[in-house]
C-alpha cells in the first residue's frame, strides 16, 4: 500500500496535499456552531451538481416542453419527485446557509486582514450563486419563472442609452422566450456552474494559505510550539471530519423534513404561481422574486427613482466587497468589539431581515415608508463604518483562545 | 443557538402561502382537509372527475394506469368506466374538445387541470365548486364570489341545484334543489378535490412514507455522529 502511495507521490503531490490540506491543515480548536455552515455549502453544491445532472437528463430546455418535463420528472421518472425536491429545496437551502455563513464572518471579521481575499472570492461566488438561482428558476417556465425574469431583466432598460438594447440582448427576443430559456439553460448547467467550482477551489487555497479565523479573533499562528505547530490547532481531519459529520447530520435532519413534509416551504421555495404554465399574455397580481432577492428588490423599490433604484441595488452588493476596507478596528471578533459595532451589527441584521420581508410583501404607502427607513440603515452600516469602528471602545483581546 | 435556528425556520415556513397568491376576490375561503389515504374518496373523485371535468378540461401530466395502481383499481375497470377519450390504458388523460372550440364557446381555453390543486389550493377548488350562483347577465347564466366572471358554468348543477344571490346582504342561498342535499353536495365535491389534490402531485403519498424512515435513519445516525466526534475530541481542551 505505502509503496503504491510512493509510486503516486512520485508523480502527483497526493499526500502532500492530503497534509497540506485535511490531516496538517491545523484549525483554531474553539469553532462553534456559525462555523458548520462552510462544509454545509460544499455540501449542497455537490448536492445541487449531482441532483443537476439527474435532471438535466429528463428536462426540455424548450418553451413548449419545458413546464410539462418538469411534471413528467416528478411523475414518471423513477425517484424524479425526490430528485427534483432535492434540487428545489437545496437551491432554498443553499442560501439560508450561505447567509449565515456570511452571518459569521461579519460577527466574526473574518473579512479583516489578512483574508481579505478569501472575502472577496466568498462574496463573488455569492453573486454568481444569485445569478445561478435566477437562472435556474426560470427553467420550469411557470408564472413566476417567466414574470419574475421578465421583470429582473427589464431592470438592464434602465441604465442610460443602452440599457434597452441590453435587455434585448440578454433576452435574446423582445419578450422573456425560448430563445431566453435556452440561453439561461446553458448559463445554470455549464457556464456558471463552473465559475463556482473555481471560486470555491480559490476561496479554499486563500483560507488555507493564511489560516481560519475563530470565534476570538485571535491569530493562533502566533503561539507555536517547538516544532511550529500552533498551540490553539488541532487537524482538520480528524477534528474536523468528525465535527462536521454532526453538522451534516443535524442539517441534513432539518432538509430532510422540510423536503419530505414541506417541499413547497409554505408557497417560499416553491411558489404556487409556478404550478401555472408561463403565459406572455397574463401577468399575475403580484409578482414576488424568491425570498432570498427580497432584501435587494426591496431596496429597489424604496428608491422612487428606476434608474437610481437600480443603482441602489447594485450598490447594496457592491459595498459588502468593501467591508475589509470599511472597518478600521483592529479587533476581529464581536466578542472584543466595543457597543458601536455591536449596535451597528444589530441594526444590520434587523434591517436586512425586514427588507426581506418587505420585498414579498405589496409596496403599500406604510411599507415603502420602512423599506426606505431600513434600506438607510442598510447602507449607514457601511458608509458610518469607518467613523464608528475608528472610534469605537474595543475590549482587550485575549492572546489565547478561549475555551466555549 | 440550534433551537434559535430552528425557531426561526419554522417560523419562516408559518408565514404562510396565503400571501403570496392573492384569493380572487374578498370572499372567505371555505377550509378542505385533504386524506389522500382515503382510496374510497380518491375513486369516487376519480369517477366525477372523468365524468363531469374531463370533457372540457385536460389533465395531460396524469396517465390513467398511474391512477389505477395508486387508486387500487384494476386496469379493466379503468378502461371500462372511466376512460372516454382513448383506449390506451398508458395515455395520459387528454380532452376530446379542441382549444379553438373551448375558447370560442367558453371565452377562454379550460384550463388543464393536472397542477391545478398546487396553483390555487385546495380550500379555493372546494370554496369555487360549491359557489356558483345564478346570473342572467353572463352568457351561461352563472357567476362565481371566488372567479368573478367566470367562464365556466355550474357544471354540476344536476347535484347540487342552484343558488341565487342575495341583492342587499350579497349571501347565497338555495334556489333550486339539486339530486344531493347540501350536505351530500359538500361530500361530493370534497371527494372530488381530494382527487384534485392526489394528481396535483401523484408521488405524495410515496414522499410522506419515505420520510419518516429518512428522518429515524438521520437520528439515528446523529447519535452515532456525536458519539463518534465527543470520542475524538476527548483529549482536545
Amino acid at each position: 500500500m505505502s509503496k503504491m502511495m510512493d509510486w503516486v507521490d512520485a508523480r502527483f503531490p497526493a499526500t502532500k496535499m492530503w497534509k497540506e490540506h485535511l490531516s496538517e491543515y491545523y484549525a483554531p480548536k474553539n469553532f462553534n456552531f456559525w462555523y458548520f455552515f462552510g462544509s454545509l455549502a460544499l455540501l449542497i453544491l455537490v448536492m445541487q451538481i449531482i441532483t443537476g445532472i439527474f435532471l438535466t437528463m429528463n428536462y426540455k430546455p424548450d418553451a413548449e416542453l419545458a413546464f410539462a418535463s418538469v411534471e413528467y420528472i416528478m411523475r414518471d421518472v423513477e425517484w424524479g419527485w425526490l430528485i427534483r425536491y432535492l434540487h428545489s429545496t437545496g437551491a432554498s437551502a443553499f442560501f439560508v446557509v450561505i447567509y449565515l455563513h456570511m452571518f459569521r464572518g461579519l460577527m466574526y471579521g473574518s473579512y479583516k486582514q489578512p483574508r481579505e481575499l478569501i472575502w472577496i472570492f466568498g462574496m463573488l461566488l455569492y453573486v454568481v450563486l444569485m445569478a445561478e438561482a435566477f437562472m435556474g428558476y426560470l427553467l420550469p417556465w411557470g408564472q413566476m419563472s417567466y414574470w419574475g425574469a421578465q421583470v429582473i431583466i427589464s431592470l438592464f432598460g434602465a441604465i442610460p442609452v443602452v440599457g434597452e438594447q441590453l435587455a434585448l440582448w440578454i433576452r435574446g427576443d423582445f419578450v422573456v422566450a425560448d430563445a431566453t430559456l435556452n440561453r439561461f439553460f446553458a448559463f445554470h448547467v455549464i457556464a456558471l456552474p463552473i465559475v463556482l467550482l473555481g471560486l470555491v477551489v480559490m476561496h479554499i487555497l486563500a483560507l488555507h494559505e493564511v489560516g481560519s479565523n475563530n470565534p476570538d479573533g485571535v491569530e493562533i499562528k502566533k503561539t507555536k510550539d517547538a516544532n511550529g505547530k500552533p498551540l490553539d490547532g488541532i487537524p482538520f481531519h480528524p477534528y474536523y471530519t468528525v465535527k462536521d459529520l454532526v453538522g451534516v447530520v443535524g442539517f441534513l435532519f432539518i432538509f430532510a423534513l422540510v423536503l419530505f413534509y414541506a417541499p413547497e416551504g409554505g408557497g417560499w421555495f416553491l411558489e404556487k404561481d409556478n404550478f401555472v404554465p408561463a403565459d406572455p399574455l397574463k401577468t399575475p397580481e403580484h409578482i414576488v422574486p424568491l425570498w432570498y432577492f427580497t432584501p435587494f428588490y426591496a431596496i429597489l423599490r424604496a428608491v422612487p427613482d428606476k434608474l437610481f433604484g437600480v443603482i441602489g441595488m447594485g450598490m447594496a452588493i457592491v459595498v459588502l466587497f468593501l467591508l475589509p476596507w470599511l472597518d478600521r478596528s483592529k479587533v476581529r471578533s464581536v466578542r472584543y468589539r466595543g457597543p458601536y459595532f455591536r449596535i451597528a451589527l444589530t441594526l444590520f441584521i434587523i434591517s436586512f431581515v425586514a427588507l426581506g420581508y418587505l420585498g414579498t410583501q405589496p409596496a403599500t404607502d406604510l411599507y415603502t415608508l420602512l423599506a426606505r427607513v431600513f434600506t438607510i440603515l442598510y447602507f449607514a452600516f457601511f458608509i458610518l463604518m469607518p467613523i464608528y469602528t475608528k472610534f469605537d471602545k474595543d475590549k482587550v483581546v485575549p492572546e489565547r483562545v478561549t475555551d466555549q | 443557538m440550534k433551537a434559535l435556528m430552528i425557531a426561526a425556520m419554522t417560523a419562516m415556513l408559518s408565514m404562510g402561502s396565503g400571501s403570496l397568491i392573492a384569493a380572487s376576490a374578498g370572499a372567505e375561503l371555505d377550509h378542505f382537509d385533504v386524506d389522500l389515504h382515503d382510496q374510497a374518496s380518491l375513486q369516487r373523485g376519480a369517477q366525477i372527475f372523468t365524468n363531469y371535468c374531463l370533457s372540457c378540461h385536460s389533465a395531460s401530466l396524469m396517465r390513467y394506469n398511474r391512477m389505477a395502481k395508486d387508486l387500487g383499481m384494476s386496469d379493466e375497470l379503468v378502461i371500462e368506466n372511466l376512460m372516454f377519450t382513448t383506449d390506451k390504458i398508458g395515455e395520459t388523460m387528454q380532452v376530446a374538445m379542441r382549444p379553438e372550440d373551448a375558447k370560442k364557446w367558453f371565452g377562454v381555453t379550460p384550463p388543464d387541470l393536472s397542477v391545478i390543486a398546487r396553483a390555487r389550493g385546495t380550500d379555493w377548488l372546494y370554496s369555487y365548486l360549491r359557489n356558483f350562483y345564478l346570473d342572467e347577465t353572463r352568457s351561461m347564466g352563472t357567476n362565481n364570489p371566488f372567479l368573478v366572471n367566470a367562464g365556466m358554468p355550474h357544471i354540476l348543477w344536476e347535484q347540487q341545484g342552484f343558488l341565487k344571490k342575495d341583492v342587499d346582504s350579497g349571501e347565497l342561498s338555495l334556489a333550486q334543489e339539486g339530486e344531493l342535499t347540501p350536505r351530500q353536495y359538500d361530500q361530493y365535491v370534497g371527494d372530488l378535490v381530494n382527487f384534485l389534490a392526489y394528481i396535483s402531485e401523484p408521488s405524495k403519498l410515496d414522499r410522506l412514507a419515505l420520510g419518516k424512515w429518512v428522518l429515524l435513519y438521520l437520528a439515528f445516525f446523529f447519535v452515532i455522529a456525536l458519539a463518534l466526534k465527543k470520542a475524538y475530541w476527548k483529549d482536545i481542551h
